[in-house]
């Protein structure tokens, strides 16, 4: 009985922390947004228009549910639900903190991998099912955009999983901090097994999972299809891309998956290559600073801060940069990153091989 | 050359990303001044620029060109501001007066009793060209800008000051005028 009760509540805090992340991630993002542009943002509703993202979601909730009489109507009513769910499922293998993990797979990556694709699938249902050209057009871009990006992701994960020799996110984890079960070497020379702290993550492991990690990083936005990448969605050319018939909560959908997604490749890339819940503090000496700030609590507070700091970037980088056009998006995929994706992946071996044996 | 490409697009990418961090950084102030005639205005370009309108106006100097204003007593009623309009949002319409009405400010003689003198401030676009052609300047544009309504009619702003009583006294003087000239000429 506790067991079932744990079954039902755990995905429910899932969706509760995904939808509270949204309301404001999305307010940060306008806030942002509004700042880097020399703006104030949203300011009217509430103190500093706090309470606007909130003032949004009552809207959305209050919508009729328009089905265009044209479309397929199987398709348009569960698109929604297929790419919530995709990236909503992903949510229950990574781990929070030290063995506080939804479900503690020793396929956990694969997994993972496997269930988000499926988002791809939902896309090219809300695009066609829509029967919209723009909607259409938005789907096939977003189709032939994350089956592309999915390949250098995947890359990466096998270069950083070559080093970790193992797909469990929990022991991905565990291997970057003073809890490792193996002696971890600083760029493959220094022990800082007892050390800890920023020198043992991944990233600095080995030096060649530094560039792997910008790599998983710009390829994981392009799956999220956010800007930079975000030609499926491109509002001066698609109006919305696959979502531009949706209303109502159907569209709230949406807007969740994709920020949930965001949150997804921003807590995976930070479990795999940032030293998950691991500190950034390294012992010195007499000073335990790794030992005092690993445990539970701490190990919530450095994957939400790590996380966070991830999805700011992703926040900043879209109010950056302009928009990629269609071809250079596959020219930065097929020619830059994967070609350099297999020679990390190479990198990877051979380090296993000569340096961590 | 595709190395050459990816470096740059790289640096360049870094570059602006660094652009608009500062600019984030930057937005904890507001900028200092919003007054255009200040000697060093363009020089403070940090900062954030919004006004929060409202509760908070830029200044503007008096001699700003928004919203049209007409001096009815100077008219004369030439209709050469409705004819200059490009977007036709004057509206005139004039009584002919058997004998001058009297001077403007300026001097020139009236001979026009203006009807209606409406402007739909609504279809107005700023241009001016109203107040080049004006022979009296009786209609010039002010430094107001701000004037919302909950009725788009009511954006027509009336300008001429005659009751209808006074209309229908000054065509039934006209008409009689014309009677009396159609008679002398029968004589």
């Amino acid at each position: 009985m506790p067991d079932l009760f744990i079954h039902i509540i755990v995905p429910i805090a899932i969706f509760l922390f995904i939808a509270t992340f949204t309301l404001f991630a999305v307010y940060a993002e306008r806030k942002i947004a509004g700042f880097l542009q020399d703006r104030l943002g949203p300011m009217e509703t509430g103190k500093f228009g706090l309470i606007q993202t909130v003032a949004d979601i009552l809207k959305l909730l209050q919508k009729e549910f328009i089905t265009p009489s044209a479309a397929d109507k199987v398709l348009f009513a569960i698109a929604p639900v297929v790419i919530f769910t995709a990236v909503f499922i992903g949510y229950s293998v990574v781990p929070w903190a030290p063995d506080f993990i939804p479900a503690n797979t020793n396929t956990g990556l694969f997994f993972l991998m496997a269930v988000v694709s499926i988002d791809a699938i939902g896309i090219l249902m809300a695009g066609w099912g829509s029967n919209n050209k723009y909607s259409l057009l938005g789907a096939i871009r977003a189709i032939a955009q994350m089956v592309s990006y999915e390949i250098p992701v995947g890359l990466c994960l096998i270069s950083a999983v070559m080093i970790t020799q193992t797909l469990n996110l929990n022991d991905i984890a565990y291997l970057q901090g003073i809890d490792s079960p193996h002696p971890i070497y600083f760029f493959g020379f220094w022990d800082v097994t007892q050390i800890g702290g920023v020198f043992a993550w991944h990233i600095f492991q080995a030096p060649h999972l530094l560039i792997v990690y910008v790599i998983f990083f710009l390829a994981t936005l392009a799956e999220c299809n956010r800007a930079p990448f975000d030609i499926p969605e491109a509002e001066s050319e698609l109006i919305g891309g696959f979502h531009t018939e949706y209303g109502g909560i159907k569209f709230a959908f949406l807007f969740l998956a994709e920020y949930a997604m965001m949150f997804l490749v921003a807590i995976l890339g930070v479990v795999i290559f940032l030293g998950a819940w691991n500190t950034p503090l390294p012992n010195i000496g007499a000073l335990r600073l790794a030992d005092w700030t690993t445990g539970l609590g701490w190990g919530l507070f450095w994957t939400f801060t790590k996380s966070l700091l991830i999805v700011g970037i992703q926040i900043w980088i879209r109010w950056t940069l302009p928009r990629f056009r269609a071809d250079q998006l596959m020219t930065l995929c097929w020619k830059i990153l994967i070609p350099v994706g297999f020679l990390c992946l190479a990198i990877s071996g051979f380090w296993r091989i000569f340096i961590m044996l | 050359m595709i190395l050459k490409t990816t470096i740059q697009g790289f640096l360049t990418a870094v570059k602006g990303l660094l652009i608009t961090v500062r600019h984030l950084f930057a937005a904890r102030n507001s900028r200092e001044s919003l007054d255009i005639r200040d000697e060093n205005y363009f020089e403070k370009q940090h900062g954030i620029a919004t006004v929060q309108f409202p509760k908070q106006k830029m200044p503007i100097p008096e001699v700003a060109r928004y919203q049209l204003d007409v001096e009815i007593d100077d008219c004369i009623v030439c209709d050469l501001c409705a004819k200059a309009c490009p977007v036709d949002c004057i509206d005139i319409i004039s009584i002919k007066s058997p004998q001058a009405i009297g001077n403007t400010s300026d001097g020139s003689v009236k001979r026009l009793y203006p009807e209606k003198f409406d402007i739909d401030m609504a279809k107005c676009m700023y241009c001016g060209l109203c107040t080049v052609v004006c022979p009296t300047e009786c209609i010039t544009m002010t430094n107001k800008y701000d004037r919302s309504t909950q009725k788009l009619t009511d954006l027509i702003y009336g300008f001429s000051e005659m009751s209808d009583t006074e209309i229908n006294q000054r065509k039934q003087e006209w008409t009689q005028f014309q009677a009396e000239k159609e008679a002398a000429k029968k004589k």
